[in-house]
């Protein structure tokens, strides 16, 4: 399994967990379902944080980045890539 | 023998750091618990309190080394809002809303606006306030907020009022909520900054020094650097984050609380002779103090267990927080009705401290999260879990 794979499951697991009457699709518009709050947000955040070892810049903090699973794994494999030291 | 009301089991604090539970605990004996009764009658913590807290390094000591802190992690900062909270909730209460606003400021901010604040958020050479409450509108109710943040060339342009700012007196830097056509953002607002009136507001029930204000918004012009953290969706964040960290330092100042009472309690009743008997030697007192020992260590706990998942970066905190505040803030409103009881007469008297106590009490089932908004968010949590 890819890490790409591994991060979608992850974060596919962590918000079914919180909304287990949910049915989610990895490429799912996750604010469409009517769940989502600023503090689900926050712990959103936190949990792709920690679980991924990264810090998501106030830049990348735009909707479009955590509106699918897809999209949150493309942060994580974005923001994970090591920066070249010249 | 262990202490009946010991801490429990902590992490130890961070390699050199100076500040921990015992210190705080003595400084507060030393500076704060001999006039907090005396200034709370007066309206006002004394600047002289607030020039030892930043002495002590007690302003922001999470902040990291090189911008003054002492890297406190958060299980050792509530005990340090615990100890002050023991001592008197007025003081507290301006290290919460400093807190916060340092917080925010560490957690969302630039680096420039970082380097421009930090340094002096870290001594307390600036003081800071979280504005949110409104007029109009309570603190939990956030899409009422009607103060704007109108986006304009070179800049904000704020308008609109706060109310209940703890702090709002004195604090040189406010952290301001208001609505944009989109979403609500955070802004930081310089007192001086032209268009701000500060109003104070004097004769509240608790937390009565605690330096509350109204504030005025006229036509604030602000730069663009004034935007603290996102604009978009997840400006909300902001919000939540400094919210949840000013929840945890309630729920640690609201043990303090209960920990007072105890001390109070127990002092009082070990001298007070009723018919020939000690109060301590009657049963229904000895229940009263058993049933204060029990939940302010329940509560501790549950502080203790918010601040480590805190320190792991776990979202599981913000539950956890919104649970040890429910159940300190309760406990504190059931132990000081309690230690007023226990004291008689003597407990409605300013010269003992349970009346103080049973007033400031009463704030902490209010502020940052209502019992009410507390009770809906925590069973929405047991729905979610355990009902689906």
């Amino acid at each position: 399994m890819s890490e790409y794979t591994t991060a979608q499951t992850q974060i596919l697991s962590f918000i079914e967990a919180r909304f287990p009457q949910a049915s989610i699709e990895t490429g799912q518009d996750i604010f469409s379902l009517g769940y989502i709050n600023s503090l689900f947000a926050m712990e959103l955040v936190m949990f792709i944080e920690k679980t991924f070892g990264l810090t998501i810049p106030n830049d990348e903090l735009r909707i479009d980045n955590f509106r699918t699973v897809e999209a949150m794994a493309d942060l994580v494999a974005r923001r994970s890539v090591p920066v070249s030291v010249d | 023998m262990t202490s009946l009301t010991a801490a429990p089991p902590v992490q130890a604090a961070p390699a050199g750091a100076r500040i921990d539970r015992d210190s705080v605990r003595a400084f507060v004996d030393t500076h704060i618990m001999p006039v907090a009764d005396a200034y709370d009658r007066r309206g006002a913590v004394p600047e002289e309190i607030q020039e030892r807290i930043g002495e002590a390094g007690l302003w922001a000591p999470f902040y990291p080394a090189a911008l003054g802190g002492q890297d406190l992690d958060l299980v050792t900062l509530g005990q340090v809002h615990e100890e002050v909270g023991r001592g008197c909730s007025s003081v507290r209460s301006l290290l919460t809303v400093h807190t916060m606003l340092s917080w925010a400021l560490l957690r969302w901010g630039s680096p420039a606006q970082i380097e421009q604040w930090a340094p002096s958020l870290a001594t307390g050479a600036v003081r800071g306030a979280f504005c949110l409450s409104e007029p109009a509108g309570g603190g939990s109710d956030t899409a009422g907020i009607r103060t704007t943040a109108v986006q304009e060339a070179g800049g904000w342009r704020l308008n609109g009022r706060k109310k209940w700012i703890t702090g709002g007196q004195r604090a040189d830097l406010f952290l301001v909520f208001a609505r944009t056509e989109t979403s609500v953002i955070a802004l930081l607002v310089p007192r001086r900054s032209p268009g701000v009136r500060v109003i104070p507001l004097e004769d509240v029930l608790g937390t009565r020094a605690s330096l509350i204000a109204e504030l005025e918004f006229d036509d604030v012009r602000l730069g663009p650097d004034a935007l603290l953290g996102p604009s978009s969706f997840a400006s909300g964040m902001v919000l939540s984050g400094t919210l949840d960290l000013g929840r945890f330092s309630v729920a640690s100042g609201s043990v303090g609380i209960v920990q007072g009472c105890l001390e109070a309690s127990a002092f009082y009743t070990a001298q007070r002779t009723v018919g020939g008997s000690k109060l301590r030697e009657l049963q229904l007192i000895r229940a009263k103090l058993t049933d204060m020992v029990t939940d302010v260590r329940a509560a501790r706990l549950l502080c203790h267990q918010a601040g480590l998942l805190k320190d792991a970066g776990d979202p599981a905190t913000i539950m956890a927080t919104w649970v040890a505040k429910y159940f300190a803030s309760t406990a504190a409103a059931r132990h000081s009705t309690e230690a007023v009881q226990i004291h008689g007469a003597n407990g409605m008297s300013a010269d003992f401290p349970v009346a103080r106590l049973y007033r400031d009490a009463k704030v902490m089932e209010i502020i940052e999260g209502s019992n009410e908004i507390q009770r809906i968010t925590i069973a929405d949590e047991a729905y979610r879990e355990w009902a689906l």
